[in-house]
């Protein structure tokens, strides 16, 4: 396991090393991930001073919500963003090339390159949440801490599992990369505003087969001390930990199902 | 070392078929393919192309699962056994560029030293050793994007070779090498096959790569194996014949040449087929120089895939 945390980080710095070589693409890669990081974080302070409540939540929750999700994102993108070039080393045989060396392949695929862009969002989901907690009077503790810390965590995790999970199209259909980044960036913009502005079925949908609510909407209830508009129960507040892990075996589960089939359906 | 029996892989493809309409069909890449390879053999693999070669090393590295058959590498089962296995052998996978394209060459082999782990002793042993075999050190701080073929192909072999794997699969190690490059080349596989009793396996479509490297030969043809025997028994039966193209500076009537006879004249330009057990070309250029005032030569080869077609039609064809 440390062994190979170790190799990850050096494949992560063979990367970084590698842009280097293009020192003009990489500073403008910098540049630009600032300037929409900024752009982004205006486009939501717009929408939220113009939307004066969501739900049974305030402009000021929401935008805590916003942030953690937000947060929970841009660190599962900044492990697992990489698989989006799954489709190219599927097509062009380089998965074949990490398949003949001895690590996992996931691992290698994760490791293969690294984009500084995705700092941006980290960034963003950040000054978000600085405006949030700073409009709201949240009474903080250590355990509220925690439950921030803890439901980015996790909620990193859950997205990660999700991305994962829906990548592994890429080894029945080469070209699905679009039909699977339609699927986790969307996934990603619902669980940004409250559940309760969804209907009924699309509420189940959230809540019960895409655990994304998991990321925001019961840790937020929980950091901002509400009632849960829906009804749920309140142990659902701490359940993300539990979400995480399963999420995170199913899939575990479905990355090594999907290359099985690959490697007896041929590249 | 290699042991495989009654081995089959089959894909599945469909055919379009109307607007929603698909066929699936069947299509075997390799059928039955039975053989075993000896430790320190060097085995050449040939066969034109899509006879499957690609697809066997595939399943002999764990890259694909066979449909049907046994495969032991090392005593491993490669589909099974992917990681284990992948420690003890080396593949170089024709085109695909193994090593990172925008860094030096020699981070590509720290970087591999990890994935591997190699111990670091061994390390610096090996890549010492390799860089005086394969004259690495003028660009060995270059990045590989900037390599010439021929610098490309021995960082990549030494790459390989890291890991001091007991098995080597090669894919064209020496396609489109010019005549120096591809020497150093053989010379380095002979070297580690003598020097570490490497078992390696090598598909090629050069001919004198198989003369030079190889003790064993498997031909394959539509998945089947059609040729399995020595270098000098194959050479003999089916790519004995040889011609040697010479220039003279006037034109002259066919030449009277032992062991060889003359196929074609066009002006000054002769053509010489010879068997390569009966004489050799030396023989045959100095009987030559005797006759006439030679100006020029080339030996022409016969390539893999007109011995294919020899040995393809000398066999009765199930039908």
């Amino acid at each position: 396991m440390a062994d190979s945390a170790r190799v990850y980080l050096r494949l992560v710095s063979a990367a970084i090393r590698s842009q280097l070589q293009y020192r003009t693409s990489f500073a403008l890669d910098v540049v630009g991930m600032f300037f929409v990081t900024f752009l982004d974080f205006v486009a939501v302070l717009v929408i939220f001073h113009n939307v004066p409540r969501l739900g049974e939540f305030t402009v000021a929750e929401v935008a805590f919500l916003y942030a953690l999700s937000s947060m929970a994102f841009a660190l599962a993108e900044f492990g697992v963003g990489h698989l989006d070039a799954l489709s190219e080393y599927v097509r062009t045989g380089s998965f074949d090339v990490m398949l003949a060396r001895p690590r996992g392949t996931l691992f290698q695929v994760l490791g293969a390159d690294f984009r500084v862009r995705r700092l941006g969002q980290l960034l963003q989901g950040a000054a978000v949440f600085v405006y949030a907690v700073s409009a709201l009077d949240v009474p903080w503790n250590a355990a509220r801490v925690g439950m921030v810390v803890l439901s980015v965590l996790c909620g990193a995790v859950i997205f990660s599992a999700i991305w994962v999970f829906v990548i592994c199209i890429v080894f029945w259909a080469v070209e699905g990369r679009e039909a699977s980044s339609a699927f986790t960036y969307g996934g990603q913009f619902m669980t940004q505003f409250p559940i309760d502005v969804y209907s009924r079925w699309l509420r189940r949908f959230l809540a019960y087969l895409v655990p994304t609510a998991f990321v925001a909407y019961f840790p937020t209830l929980y950091v901002l001390d509400k009632e849960d508009p829906l009804g749920l129960p309140s142990f659902l507040r701490f359940s993300s930990p539990l979400v995480a892990v399963f999420a995170a075996i199913v899939a575990g589960g479905m990355w090594r199902f999907a290359v099985r089939h690959y490697r007896s359906a041929g590249g | 070392m290699i042991e495989v029996e009654h081995v089959e892989k089959r894909f599945v493809s469909w055919r379009k078929r109307g607007v929603l309409r698909r066929e699936r069909r069947e299509v075997s890449a390799v059928d039955d393919l039975t053989f075993a390879v000896e430790r320190g053999t060097v085995c050449g693999y040939i066969g034109p192309n899509g006879a499957g070669k690609s697809t066997t090393v595939k399943m002999l590295t764990g890259i694909l699962v066979p449909s049907a058959g046994r495969i032991s590498v090392g005593g491993l089962e490669p589909s099974r056994q992917r990681i284990k296995l992948a420690r003890r052998i080396g593949a170089m996978f024709g085109q695909r560029v193994q090593l990172w394209w925008d860094l030096p060459l020699i981070d590509s082999f720290e970087l591999l030293r990890h994935i591997y782990r190699v111990p670091a002793a061994r390390f610096r042993e090996n890549l010492a050793r390799f860089r005086e075999l394969l004259e690495l050190d003028p660009f060995l701080h270059t990045p590989v994007r900037q390599l010439s073929l021929g610098q490309r192909v021995r960082g990549e072999l030494s790459a390989v070779m890291l890991h001091d794997p007991e098995i080597l699969f090669l894919d064209e190690p020496t396609i489109g090498l010019d005549v120096v490059a591809k020497e150093r080349v053989r010379e380095f596989l002979l070297d580690v096959n003598r020097e570490r009793d490497v078992t390696v396996l090598l598909t090629t479509h050069d001919l004198s790569d198989i003369e030079r490297l190889c003790n064993r030969i498997l031909m394959i043809d539509r998945g089947r194996l059609i040729y399995d025997g020595s270098v000098d028994d194959l050479l003999a039966r089916y790519g004995g014949e040889r011609t040697l193209v010479v220039d003279l500076e006037e034109p002259l009537p066919p030449l009277d040449v032992p062991g060889a006879r003359v196929e074609r004249v066009d002006g000054p330009r002769q053509w010489l087929r010879f068997r390569r057990d009966e004489t050799s070309a030396a023989a045959v250029t100095a009987a030559v120089a005797q006759r006439a005032n030679l100006v020029d030569l080339a030996l022409d080869e016969p390539d893999i895939e007109e011995v294919v077609r020899r040995i393809y039609t000398s066999q009765p064809r199930e039908s």
